[in-house]
């Protein structure tokens, strides 16, 4: 998501589920909805059949969303950004882009310091001792207020337009035939397809999920995508947008409360150790204007914060000691999957809290895991299911005797055994209640959580004022009904934020106070339980457009808005685009049809349309990625071939390598021949599945996917079995052979393709290889979210099991 | 709308020749329409049967393929049957959701012998009473898309009922019900054939010319059709492209038919002994 954030200021899917059934053209990329969002795949299916939308898959492999798409286009994994790049240069060179959109919309006209460039796969400002960029020469020119200058031709060489269509010029048809193995003619094909909607009365979307964001350039092939949709004026529109499907029922939801690493509550900021105080703190995550027309509507952020510590310490937050910013943790380093574990092999951290997920089979390179896993003292898991994460110490290879870790398991209960909220893909929050009873003996998640809050509470007492980190946990607040056990509605209560003095339940974010006046837990959330009830149980099925905003269902954050940005489905003069699939339109006193991503009342040639960037308008350039103001092709950190664009710049510079993680990479001279790629399947739902019955009957054994030529040369039988290995772990299942992968041409060598499962471990009624035994521990520049979808592995006939 | 489940022909009596009250009419008729063209193979459906009707988990194991079972069984009534294949330059995943078609003209029902074990209600259901069933799987034999299957256990054969009990208390089956992206739809027959033709009729625009719809004249039509993007690869979707079955091959009257033939043969063999025995009547006896 820090991608989108960095293109629109939000890092969010800009549409929802339902919106897409307007579309015109729906490019399925780095998702299988079919497979993984079956339900609100419904919904593309719909604008194929009633709306006459093409509806295209680009894939490693033929998925089952490719078997009901009406083309298909096979690419090599990690070739992402070459296609994508590929396609703007396509579009740009035949002037399909929407070029009023983007005028209006986007910073195109923004003119860039002189000082940027790029050459040979790096931009201007390289660092190679600190693998990092220095960004000074990604600034824009500053007129002598401080605002960016501006060209509104477009000509001016240095204008991020210019600028853009400079860069991929060399994202040629035959590059990207060379680079991700398709062949021009079919690429040709699709991007005459997916450019079709560079027009006010077309619309076009993109499904993306994990399959672009873990890469080691997962960000950027986000960006790309985000970047083609800007040009083609799809983003803020109904049936457009760059549209980020979440793996589970609630994963926007998790996000939305921080369980990403960096980032408090509602995209606020973690504080740093230099940040000494709250106005240091405030001063560096307060964005200024950059034009004078833009809303920047995240310089409301010391509300935000100052609401949030409201909530979290009550009347121990005040302005004397800076609404308690001294108790919260200034993050040193970086607090991401692979850096945690890294620091636990380093054996920084002695005890592990596993709640709610299965760490062992969640993340790459097992066998390191298992290594890192073994240092801990302690380690809890709390989960309706047995995990193996909570077994690890009898996992295939590992000899128990010589663990030392103690692992304590606690059951608890499902959320179909618990009332709460889901928010989905579509940041719908929308509430559900409990379905069934958990078992005796079960307990809740809030209780265990608030159980383990008091005893630290009750330790912290006994150790006296003195102990370390002492007050923050002395002043927390904790003022439920039951402080052991909280209610969820009690906790939706306090997210959405009471005005402190009257005790009124907020009704939107506008209301939020930096003085102390309001509290908020998550400000995003404000407005979801008013005082008119809880928003999110809402089940109104009202339609008025047609376009399926139901605006009575649930609450769609920010402030029931369900597309975001849609002041950019109107023109410069507030008119739709396509008054037929109107956003929002403007009847002369304010804003008509979605809830406005702008001022309700505020005359269409007001500030910009992208009220969250201090641009006042979308991204083209961006300077806010870690990795580049535009994306780049840099192979992924085992590929099977050169990078066609600069060899000596193969992957992407900034990766952030971890110690010994080189070593288990294959190298020049290892025989990994295969491309290599990990996927779920429709029949199960990551790992807890395996404990019912039916669905383990529906989808059985873990198993490989073979191409039928290679499975022909290496002597793989159909249903027989099959072992891969790549450097650092091996599995093996039963041989899938088919047709749906096919040897792909890639700078004039062929490739082969095998695709694995992950949903198998060796704790549940089925078991099987874990697919992460395979991957590399290497994460994207930005997020550091690993590498799973492109490796190198070799593959061989296995003899049939005898047992 | 509730369903008063009128009986229209019961297996091995006189109703399996001519239906029971075939003069009323105005009953619902019933029909599932399966597109084919909008199926994800999720086996939504696969796992709902199972659910509803109650049948009993079968350990599987991966045989190559997306496919969960090899076959159908008298446990799995339903089955997801997938196929790759290359169509032009083009690949097709033929996922194709294969159960009881429920014919207008039952060939199950036309060569059961056992009275009621095979019923057939106005709204278009055929359905199997296992208490009444003999287990001499001639209905096996005679249903021409070779779905009943035989319970070793039981000595009874079962297939998809329609989900007769929800139907009767106006639900759609469980199948329609979970089908994620509405690629079963469950409706009046009539109704069913309109959407099927708007279905073809947008497949044809999306460049399937051979698109057509399954609801073979052989058995007098189906009670679950399909809506087939590659109408003329039927077999690789395993469907027959010309199955039949009628009433004129009532298997359970053929008992009745061998019985009488040996009866009038037995006459014929009667006479003739007569004849050598007594001579032939003298025409002066008759006169």
């Amino acid at each position: 998501m820090a991608s989108l954030a960095a293109t629109f200021g939000r890092g969010a899917m800009t549409n929802h589920w339902k919106d897409i059934k307007n579309a015109d053209v729906i490019l399925v990329m780095g998702a299988n909805p079919a497979e993984n969002h079956p339900c609100g795949f419904k919904w593309a299916l719909e604008a194929r059949d009633e709306n006459n939308a093409t509806l295209v898959t680009i894939d490693p492999r033929f998925t089952r969303t490719s078997a009901v798409a009406d083309k298909h286009m096979q690419i090599r994994p990690g070739s992402d950004i070459a296609v994508l790049g590929g396609l703007i240069r396509h579009m740009l060179a035949n002037d399909l882009h929407h070029a009023d959109y983007v005028l209006a919309h986007t910073n195109a006209s923004f003119l860039v310091s002189g000082d940027f460039g790029f050459e040979e796969g790096l931009f201007s400002g390289f660092d190679e001792a600190a693998s990092a960029y220095d960004k000074t020469s990604w600034a824009y020119q500053r007129d002598d207020k401080g605002f960016v200058r501006r060209d509104m031709t477009l000509q001016d060489p240095q204008c991020a337009f210019q600028l853009l269509k400079t860069h991929y010029e060399r994202y040629t048809p035959a590059m990207v035939a060379q680079i991700a193995g398709c062949t021009e003619e079919k690429f040709l094909e699709m991007a005459d397809i997916i450019c079709s909607t560079g027009r006010a009365d077309r619309v076009g979307t993109i499904m993306y999920a994990v399959g672009w964001t873990m890469h080691t350039v997962g960000s950027q092939i986000i960006r790309t995508g985000a970047i083609l949709q800007l040009l083609l004026g799809n983003i803020g529109r109904p049936g457009g947008g760059i549209n980020a499907l979440r793996g589970h029922a609630n994963v926007q939801g998790a996000t939305d409360h921080a369980i990403v690493a960096g980032i408090l509550p509602g995209y606020l900021k973690v504080p740093t150790p230099e940040q000494a105080t709250l106005r240091d703190h405030l001063d560096a995550s307060t964005p200024t204007p950059l034009v004078p027309d833009a809303v920047n509507y995240w310089g409301n952020y010391p509300k935000f914060l100052v609401s949030q510590m409201k909530a979290w310490f009550g009347d121990h937050a005040t302005a004397a000691n800076e609404f308690g910013y001294q108790y919260l943790g200034k993050q040193d380093g970086d607090a991401t999957w692979l850096s945690i574990w890294d620091q636990v092999r380093q054996g920084e951290v002695e005890g592990f809290i596993a709640l709610g997920f299965n760490p062992l089979l969640a993340g790459p390179d097992v066998p390191r895991l298992l290594e890192s896993m073994s240092k801990l003292k302690w380690k809890a898991v709390i989960d309706p299911f047995m995990l193996d994460t909570a077994e690890f110490w009898r996992a295939p290879g590992m000899n128990p005797a010589e663990v030392q870790t103690e692992v304590m398991y606690m059951p608890t209960t499902h959320w179909i055994e618990r009332d709460g909220s889901f928010t989905n893909s579509g940041r719908w929050a929308q509430w559900k209640e409990k379905a069934i009873d958990p078992p005796n003996g079960v307990r809740s998640d809030t209780f265990i959580l608030s159980e383990l809050f008091w005893r630290v509470k009750e330790l912290y007492q006994q150790d006296g004022e003195d102990a370390v980190y002492n007050e923050p946990i002395q002043n927390l607040t904790w003022d439920y009904l039951n402080p052991r056990e909280p209610t969820l509605p009690e906790l939706a209560k306090e997210i959405n934020g009471y005005d402190r003095a009257t005790g009124r339940l907020l009704s939107s974010f506008g209301e939020l106070r930096d003085d102390g006046g309001t509290s908020a837990g998550n400000w995003i959330y404000a407005g979801s339980y008013t005082e008119e009830g809880n928003m999110m149980a809402r089940r109104g099925t009202d339609d008025p457009t047609g376009l399926g905003m139901h605006h009575d269902w649930a609450f769609s954050w920010p402030l029931n808005r369900r597309v975001l940005y849609n002041r950019a489905s109107a023109d410069a003069e507030g008119r739709p685009w396509d008054a037929t699939r109107a956003g929002i339109a403007w009847n002369g006193q304010r804003w008509i049809g979605d809830v406005p991503d702008y001022g309700a009342t505020t005359p269409p040639d007001g500030p910009g349309a992208f009220i969250m960037t201090e641009e006042g308008v979308a991204r083209l350039f961006s300077s806010h990625l870690a990795d580049g103001p535009f994306s780049e092709h840099y192979e992924p950190v085992e590929s099977p071939t050169i990078n066609a664009l600069h060899e000596s710049v193969a992957v992407n510079p900034i990766i952030n390598w971890y110690d010994g993680v080189r070593e288990t990479l294959a190298a020049e001279g290892d025989d990994f021949p295969y491309a290599c790629t990990v996927y779920r399947v429709v029949e199960h739902e990551h790992f807890v599945t395996r404990n019912v019955p039916l669905l383990v009957e529906a989808m059985p054994d873990f198993f490989v996917e073979v191409p039928e030529g290679l499975a022909a040369e290496k002597g793989i039988e159909n249903g027989g079995r099959a072992r891969v290995w790549s450097k650092r772990g091996e599995v093996e299942g039963v041989a899938i052979v088919t047709k749906r992968i096919k040897p792909l041409l890639v700078n004039g060598k062929t490739v082969w393709t095998i695709g694995i499962p992950v949903h198998w471990g060796f704790v549940g009624i089925t078991q099987g290889s874990m697919a992460n035994l395979l991957t590399p521990y290497v994460g994207d520049a930005n997020t550091r979210c690993p590498e799973f979808k492109a490796f190198l592995v070799n593959v061989e006939r296995a003899e049939p099991r005898t047992t | 709308m509730p369903d008063t489940l009128a009986i229209k022909r019961i297996s091995a009596t006189p109703s399996a020749l001519i239906p029971l009250n075939s003069l009323r009419s105005g009953g619902p008729v019933y029909s599932k329409l399966v597109d084919i063209s909008k199926c994800i193979g999720c086996k939504g459906c696969e796992v709902a049967c199972k659910e509803w009707n109650d049948l009993k988990v079968e350990q599987t194991t991966n045989f190559g393929s997306f496919q969960s079972h090899k076959d159908l069984s008298s446990n799995t009534w339903l089955l997801m049957r997938f196929n790759e294949v290359e169509v032009g330059d083009d690949l097709s995943w033929m996922i194709k959701k294969d159960a009881c078609l429920h014919c207008e003209e039952p060939g199950c029902l036309f060569s059961c012998p056992a009275p009621g074990a095979i019923v057939q209600y106005q709204n278009g259901i055929v359905d199997f009473n296992q208490d009444h069933c003999i287990g001499c799987q001639y209905c096996v034999s005679g249903c021409p898309f070779d779905i009943p299957r035989f319970d070793k256990e039981t000595k009874t054969v079962a297939k998809c009922n329609m989900c007769i009990d929800r139907v009767e208390a106006g639900l759609e089956p469980a199948c329609v019900k979970t089908c994620p992206t509405n690629a079963i739809e469950w409706g009046i027959k009539e109704d069913m054939l309109a959407l099927a033709d708007k279905k073809l009729d947008r497949l044809r625009e999306r460049g399937y010319e051979h698109a057509a719809i399954y609801n073979p004249g052989g058995v007098g039509g189906t009670h679950m059709m399909y809506v087939v993007p590659h109408g003329d690869r039927l077999e690789d979707y395993s469907l027959p492209a010309h199955p039949t079955a009628s009433p004129g091959q009532l298997r359970g009257l053929n008992v009745l038919q061998r019985v009488g033939s040996y009866l009038l043969g037995f006459g014929v063999i009667s006479a003739f002994v007569h004849f050598l025995a007594v001579g032939p009547e003298s025409p002066e006896e008759s006169a």
